[in-house]
């Protein structure tokens, strides 16, 4: 398809790379020249130079034959104004990020009265993934399939869990709850389990099942399931806002650290019920103060990834581990380094407000065609767990697993037959109108029938 | 430094040379000539070679622009020596200077050569030798592009490092899609020539040969007076051809998509016109005694400014016997060559404008010191990095011009012969003036001059950096 995307930020310039990958045309708009050169030397992919409010840049960027145009420029007013004219000369479809509240509170409005396709809040959108972690105290990463129907789980392997030493064949007589271990990271690497995988402590693994099934999992493994009671958020931005009144609606209770005094006041005005604090989030004795070592979950939210990592190894010492942290990072892509170190669950905004775009427009794309519903990266990005949507026959369908010659490192690990989910054994088959989870080590398969050797 | 991709590349290189060679082989064969006994083993070497080093393709295709840079520029080194084999082996060109000259100045689109009478050559050779111009003209590296799979986006350092001009740009976002255009408007470009100059009677072979020379803006000829034995038609149609394949391809492909205005309004193309208009003008009422009329002077003035200023280097005349004025004009052109984004050579339209334009603003900068001005090209303001990479690539080439000059001179011919052909071949033009004119030819240079004068093409066909690369990287990590 042709895209264009205006403003090449942290946003745009991941989405360009992605997009590229999955071969599709892309052309950036942005006013920086540096920014356009830089991201067209690295990628295969066309670069404008203007504002891409402008009928005159957009049409050098191709917009008559645009099928998605993404505005993802600093600015919301400009992103909106953006996808307007976009949507006005070529009637494509547009995707606006718009951060500010006022705008976001709106969203249903302008997308009706300006034809703006998909408005993304990058703060609220990791809000609500914030919030899930949350609910979720044991895992640390989740990602969704099928409108959030499954899921795939990231738990770590203690060293007094039942799951040590058991192979999987062992594990799904021995304990209730019909999950699949679909990947496990064992120091650095990227593993696709066979039945007779050995689970060890220390192993990070990954399950795939439907949101009842995993409940039912962690449970009978002792973990935490309960959502947790209370939060401290350290840094008082938009997403701590959105997060907040999230937490604040479920029942916890939620202590806001914000060093800025204008800013506890705004809060302290939007959110009556939070405990809003003037301070300093890195200062230790006011952590303290404030019952780190008794709170059961802390939120690093401030705009340094540098602080935001210092707190949470912080409150993971000092708690003795028992604490639930989650970690905001913006920028720093040392992605081996921090997940090697004890961080607890992480969440990158980019890359939340990348998946939902990229959803979007693989959704858009299954329209013409191809089949890949959904994406995402596990593992540091060594393994990939595809969202297959079978539409029509091909080789694989209507043939029993275990007669198909699959692929190594390749796993068939859920299957969605109207919204009845199929964890697959080798009688089971694929058929039309399926919906399959493919985890896998290999990258770039695009269609279902690429897993065949 | 990835040798392993730069290997890779050259494989393929080889590979696509064996396939260039089948041409002039079933030519060969055609016309019924042994000639065609010197393509095989050439290209079975290149096959064996070739496939050997692709067959594996490399685990790491990390590509920055030094391996970009270096890989075009041994690329073309081995294309000018795999090049000269069949002319070596077949005895046609015996001496393996000479040949690599006749091979590089082919590929660089020059058209300077060191044969004293091209009519004896087999018809098989002739051919191939017109169509390492055409293979040239767009270069290797673009073809490699639209056909070789190549993952990632560095490639378009490859693109950046063959094409000629100050900014390279693509058409459409992938650069393989780019490439495939490029190489359909060439191809397409080429053909209608050809059948334009048969209506016109030219023999078939005439007329293919003469649309390579003109289309990669080369100039190799297959008669001993160029184009001058040719109707007015023929010459009028090379001409105008030459003129179309010297402007920026961007142009075309904006025409293709209907953007008209886009396309015309291009500063660089209406600059080029403006000066082919009046050089043609100027040597008509210069040169007229040497024609029979206005119409006759007028053909072979356009077409000598034509061929000059787009680097072709055909003649349907000896301008060596000129007056000097004329003379002068057309020495003026070859530093100036063609648009950017063509297939000629030469600093450039686009960078002439630019640097004229930076002239201007310096001495509005001296005289009022406060004012800020801003070098716009085509109705844009340019960056300032523009502007001076422009001026140092002029440092670049007159750096490359004064060591030519130098050791061209050692050979002791005068002063015009040893400018003019260094002029020719950094400028890939072909012809100069008096030993090196129209009527004269490269073969009584030194082997020294003739090694300086491969430099001077490659680099100038390539601009001058990635040759420099060669002698910069392996001295620095």
């Amino acid at each position: 398809m042709n895209i264009i995307i205006v403003g090449c930020g942290k946003v745009g310039s991941t989405i360009a790379e992605q997009l590229q990958i999955e071969n599709h045309d892309v052309t950036v708009v942005d006013i920086d020249e540096e920014v356009v050169n830089e991201l067209t030397y690295k990628l295969d992919i066309m670069g404008v130079v203007g504002n891409g409010t402008s009928n005159t840049v957009l049409q050098e960027a191709g917009i008559s034959d645009a099928d998605i145009v993404i505005a993802v420029t600093e600015m919301d007013e400009m992103n909106l104004l953006c996808c307007l004219i976009a949507k006005k000369t070529s009637n494509c479809n547009t995707v606006a990020r718009v951060r500010n509240p006022i705008y976001s509170n709106e969203t249903e409005f302008l997308k009706k009265e300006l034809g703006i396709s998909m408005i993304i809040n990058p703060e609220l959108a990791a809000s609500q993934e914030v919030s899930r972690l949350l609910s979720l105290p044991s895992v640390i990463e989740i990602s969704t399939f099928a409108n959030g129907k499954i899921e795939i789980l990231k738990l770590k392997v203690e060293k007094n869990s039942v799951l040590c030493g058991m192979t999987l064949i062992k594990m799904r007589k021995a304990i209730p709850g019909n999950v699949l271990i679909c990947a496990v990271e064992r120091e650095d690497e990227a593993l696709i389990p066979t039945g007779d995988f050995i689970i060890e402590a220390e192993d990070y693994i990954y399950i795939i099942a439907s949101k009842k099934d995993s409940q039912l999992f962690l449970s009978s493994l002792g973990l935490f399931t309960d959502k947790v009671k209370d939060t401290i958020i350290i840094g008082g931005g938009g997403l701590a806002y959105y997060l907040a009144t999230d937490l604040l609606y479920l029942g916890l209770d939620v202590k806001i650290i914000e060093i800025d005094r204008e800013r506890c006041e705004e809060l302290s005005e939007l959110l009556p019920k939070a405990s809003i604090i003037h301070g300093d989030g890195i200062d230790e004795s006011l952590l303290l103060e404030e019952g780190l070592t008794t709170a059961s979950s802390l939120v690093a939210l401030t705009n340094l990834d540098e602080e935001n990592i210092m707190l949470s190894l912080y409150a993971k010492k000092i708690s003795g581990e028992k604490i639930k942290t989650v970690t905001k990072i913006n920028k720093i892509t040392f992605d081996e380094v921090i997940s090697s170190l004890n961080l607890g669950s992480v969440v990158v905004p980019k890359n939340i407000m990348t998946e939902h775009i990229l959803q979007y427009v693989r959704a858009l794309e299954n329209s013409y065609g191809s089949n890949v519903e959904t994406m995402y990266r596990l593992v540091n990005g060594k393994v990939e767990a595809l969202e297959f949507n079978v539409n029509e026959d091909s080789e694989v369908v209507d043939i029993p697993l275990k007669s198909l010659n699959i692929k190594k490192n390749i796993l068939i690990s859920c299957i969605n037959r109207k919204g009845k989910i199929i964890t697959p054994g080798g009688d089971d088959a694929i058929h039309r109108g399926d919906t399959v989870i493919v985890v896998t080590t290999e990258s770039g398969l695009s269609d279902l029938s690429e897993i065949l050797d | 430094m990835n040798y392993s991709m730069i290997f890779y590349l050259i494989g393929w290189t080889l590979n696509a040379m064996a396939g260039f060679m089948t041409l002039p082989l079933f030519v060969s064969l055609y016309y019924g000539e042994s000639s065609y006994l010197y393509f095989i083993p050439v290209i079975a070497v290149s096959l064996v070679l070739g496939i050997s080093l692709v067959h594996k393709k490399p685990k790491n295709t990390v590509f920055y622009a030094r391996e970009g840079f270096t890989s075009v520029a041994l690329i073309w080194i081995v294309l000018s020596i795999v090049g000269s084999l069949p002319f070596i082996i077949s005895g046609e060109i015996p001496h393996f200077v000479d040949a690599v000259f006749e091979t590089a100045s082919g590929f660089t689109t020059t058209g300077s050569s060191i044969l004293v009478n091209v009519e004896k050559m087999s018809r098989g050779m002739q051919f191939w030798r017109s169509f390492t111009h055409w293979i040239g003209g767009m270069g290797v590296l673009v073809l490699l592009l639209a056909i070789v799979p190549l993952v990632g986006g560095h490639n378009f350092q490859l693109m950046k490092a063959e094409s000629p001009g100050p900014a390279v740009s693509k058409f459409v976002p992938k650069i393989k899609k780019s490439a495939a255009i490029l190489y359909a408007i060439y191809i397409a470009m080429t053909v209608i020539q050809i059948i334009l100059l048969v209506i016109f009677k030219m023999p078939v072979f005439d007329a293919v040969v003469t649309a390579f020379g003109s289309a990669g803006t080369g100039g190799f000829g297959i008669k001993v007076d160029s184009m001058a034995s040719y109707s007015w038609q023929i010459q009028l149609i090379t001409g105008i051809f030459m003129m179309l394949f010297g402007v920026n391809f961007t142009v075309y492909y904006l025409i293709l998509t209907k953007k008209f205005r886009q396309a015309f309004g291009s500063e660089e193309l209406r600059v080029y016109i403006l000066i082919i208009a009046l050089s043609t003008l100027a040597i008509t009422f210069d040169a007229g005694e040497y024609f029979n009329g206005f119409g006759e002077t007028l053909n072979h003035a356009f077409f000598q400014v034509s061929s000059i200023i787009t680097t072709t280097g055909f003649a349907t005349f000896d301008f060596n016997v000129w007056p000097t004025f004329s003379k002068s004009i057309i020495v003026l052109l070859m530093f100036i060559g063609a648009s950017a984004g063509s297939t000629g050579g030469g600093l450039k339209v686009s960078r002439i404008i630019i640097l004229t334009k930076s002239v201007y603003r310096e001495l509005q900068r001296t005289l009022r010191p406060r004012s800020v001005k801003k070098v716009r090209f085509d109705k844009k303001p340019i960056t300032d990095d523009t502007v001076r990479s422009v001026g140092v690539y002029l440092a670049a080439y007159f750096l490359v011009f004064s060591l030519s000059v130098l050791v061209l001179s050692l050979d002791n011919f005068d002063f015009t012969t040893s400018f003019t052909a260094t002029a020719a071949t950094i400028n890939n033009i072909g012809p100069g003036l008096e030993v090196v004119g129209p009527a004269g030819g490269f073969s009584e240079f030194s082997d020294l001059s003739k090694i300086m004068m491969i430099f001077n093409m490659l680099a100038g066909r390539l601009e001058f950096y990635p040759i420099f690369s060669l002698f910069y990287l392996p001295f620095k990590r």
